[in-house]
């Protein structure tokens, strides 16, 4: 089906700056495939069913809107204290000299640029294929666009329980950048592995991790999102669970003036579990969107999404999410909630919760609430001598805390948790 | 210490008067009870001295140590010696106690120029003053008030009157909801604190707390005025004979 000449045209534009990563024949052929879906896509617009809450037009830009850099020297670096294997990416060009040594037992670890020019490489049966299979029923352009036209990113095959986490930062260091990583892994069979991401990445910042976990494997993902004010991001997570394999993901999100993560689940084997939470805090020209989609095709498996953001002085926060069971996928265990912590008047959030349910035997459950401060509980803690500025922003972590609560290192629980009140600290003055 | 004058109060959102001239004054060192029937103002009362919004003042004063209660902030009476034990103490979700105590106790500290308390010393603080009222650990692990139940909360907010050691001391119906075991643990709490520095004022709607704290003065509140003063005698005329007796009386 041709597109209508305008979006042609933008379209056409946007593909005009990029170019493809030079590859051998595995990864020339995702591309090829990759392009051909965008460009039966096209970009995306605000009459598309999943963009009505989010003006993709920055997105859409033929060149990204520039982005100050913000310059933070007040504060460790977050995830400071764990040990771990950093790779760091600069803009979306990976600084070898800046990351550490990627020697991890059971783990593989490669960068996209180099095993890309291989001819043959288990990433075959990864990249684009997990994004190709999330683009029905709802599409997703950025994704396609993505897998065509990355720059880098890395690939890493779990074959172990892995020691200590992989740790992705991304430092955005020019103004301009506009950035496209592809990040692919693969959990073996009983493996496990922990991503830890952090960092603005650039000013616009298109990213995709595709996670294929195979039976009773385990797969942990936490992740920081940059605090640069000006900063884009548009991030796909697309995952397939095999049998009585984990998933889990946490994402916090401080500023940005637009943050779009979508996470794209699918059971394929039964008894499995996938949680997705995110904390999002945003002040003033913020806006945040959570897409989720979850597909059960299998039994007995478990989801759950916890999504809550605090937001004030205009600050817009979205949640779509949607569960689809799928006949045949009995016993399904599937729970969504999303909830706003609205500061003010002039913030607001937009949900979209769904389900849609072609089984018999199943349990699912959504909510979807936004409201103001508690004002019997702010009364009690001010009774008490605790200043309001502080009592608001002790109740804003409790707000956060249900999602909190789903991270499962306590280590990293705590450091999230430290890094928010921080972040209301510094809001405090 | 406490000095209410012809305090009239309205509701901020309608125009209805619930406080109609109270004159109230609770020296140091001494235990003044309010009882009155349900709906007379008693709690409306304890909020207005704390700092709750939805109250508007229409004419009167309340001065605590001197200092004007109604021009500041509910923090700045909290600092000043000001203590509420609510009737219906707020469950706060995803806040545990001891954060909130130790967060409340170093507020406080810092509001009035003093040092905060080391984590040590609260610690070893609050252990004992919670053994005393027999809460354990873990009420002081959970969140503030959640799924406890209405005893321990009533305790609760004994500990917290125990650890901020405020200087005047409102009890809000703090026996309501207690059987006679969990009631002597509260009486004893309170008990401990009387000194001849601290002034305290016990609300209730029935007498049996006032065998357990002895009052010096006891006021009958109704319709929002106080009716009747005198001493812990009056207690037990209103236990005997009810409150319309009483209105009947002074009408
Ligand atoms: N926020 C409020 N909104 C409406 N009515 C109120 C409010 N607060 C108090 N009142 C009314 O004021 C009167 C006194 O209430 P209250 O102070 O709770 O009495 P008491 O504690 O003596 O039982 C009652 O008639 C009550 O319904
Ligand atoms: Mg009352």
């Amino acid at each position: 089906m041709a597109l209508p000449q305008a979006k042609h045209d933008a379209t056409e534009a946007r593909l005009e700056g990029l170019t493809r990563l030079p590859g051998g024949a595995w990864l020339s052929a995702a591309q090829d495939a990759a392009l051909g879906r965008f460009g039966a896509m096209g970009l995306p617009g605000r009459r598309d069913e999943y963009w009505r809450f989010t003006d993709p037009a920055t997105l859409n830009a033929a060149t990204a809107p520039s982005a100050a850099l913000m310059t933070i020297t007040d504060e460790a670096p977050i995830f400071g204290d764990i040990d771990r294997v950093r790779l760091v990416f600069v803009d979306g060009v990976f600084d070898a000299a800046a990351s550490d040594d990627p020697d991890l037992a059971g783990v593989e670890i490669e960068r996209l640029a180099e095993a890309g020019k291989t001819d043959i490489h288990w990433s075959r049966d990864v990249y684009g294929v997990l994004e190709a299979r999330g683009q029905t029923p709802v599409r997703r352009p950025f994704a396609a666009l993505n897998t065509a036209f990355a720059q880098d990113g890395v690939l890493i095959r779990v074959t172990g329980k892995a020691a200590r986490p992989v740790h992705l930062v991304y430092l955005h260091e020019s103004e301009t950048s506009d950035a496209i990583l592809h990040h692919c892994i693969k959990v073996e069979q009983g493996a496990e592995l922990t991503v830890l991401e952090n960092g603005p990445g650039a000013a616009r910042f298109n990213k995709v991790m595709e996670v294929d976990i195979a039976d009773g494997g385990a797969f942990h993902h936490i992740r920081a999102q940059g605090r640069d004010h000006e900063r884009r991001a548009m991030t796909h997570v697309f995952a397939r669970l095999g049998e009585e394999s984990l998933f889990k993901s946490f994402t916090m999100t401080a500023n940005g003036v637009l943050t779009r993560n979508e996470a794209v689940i699918e059971f394929t084997g039964d008894n499995a579990s996938a949680h997705v939470a995110g904390a999002a805090m945003g002040d003033g020209d913020f806006h945040h969107d959570d897409t989720v989609f979850i597909t059960h095709d299998a039994v007995n498996c478990e989801s759950r999404q916890v999504f809550k953001k605090v937001l004030r002085n205009g600050a817009t926060g979205v949640f779509q999410g949607k569960i689809l069971v799928r006949p045949g996928a009995q016993k399904t265990d599937g729970y969504q909630m999303s909830q706003a912590l609205l500061l003010d008047e002039n913030a607001q959030f937009l949900a979209k919760p769904e389900l849609e349910i072609h089984a018999d035997d199943v349990a699912c459950s959504h909510g979807s609430t936004s409201g103001a401060i508690d004002e019997e509980a702010l009364f009690y803690l001010r009774a008490r001598g605790v200043p309001r500025a502080e009592a608001i922003d002790m109740l804003t972590l409790a707000f956060l805390a249900e999602a909190i609560q789903e991270i499962g290192d306590e280590a990293i629980r705590d450091e999230i948790h430290t890094r928010l009140e921080a972040w209301l600290m510094r809001r405090r003055g | 210490m406490l000095e209410i004058k012809n305090l009239h109060v309205k509701l901020e959102e309608e125009d209805k008067a619930i406080l109609k001239g109270v004159d109230l004054t609770v020296e140091a060192g001494k235990v003044h009870a309010i009882m009155g029937p349900n709906g007379s103002g008693k709690s409306t009362l304890s909020y207005v001295l704390s700092g709750k919004n939805g109250y508007e003042v229409t004419d009167g004063s309340a001065t605590l140590l001197g200092h004007d209660l109604l021009a500041m902030d509910p923090e700045e009476r909290a600092a000043a010696g000001l203590f509420l034990a609510f009737q219906y103490p707020v469950e706060i979700p995803g806040v545990g106690n001891m954060t909130f105590l130790r967060t409340a106790v170093n507020a406080q500290r810092k509001a009035r120029g003093e040092e905060e308390m080391s984590s040590a010393e609260f610690l070893k603080t609050v252990r004992q003053k919670a053994r005393e009222l027999e809460i354990d650990a873990d009420m002081l692990k959970r969140p503030v008030n959640t799924g406890f139940s209405g005893g321990e909360k009533k305790r609760n907010e004994i500990l917290q009157m125990a650890m901020l050691a405020p200087k005047m001391c409102i009890l809000d119906e703090t026996d309501s909801g207690l059987d006679v075991d969990a009631m002597k643990l509260v009486a004893q709490g309170v008990n401990a604190l009387r000194d001849a520095g601290r002034g305290f004022l016990v609300i209730t709607h029935y007498q049996r707390l006032l065998n357990h704290i002895q009052p010096d003065v006891v006021h009958i509140m109704s319709e929002g005025r106080i009716i009747k003063t005198g001493g812990p005698e009056l207690a037990l005329e209103v236990e005997e004979n009810g409150y319309a007796d009483l209105k009947a009386e002074v009408a």
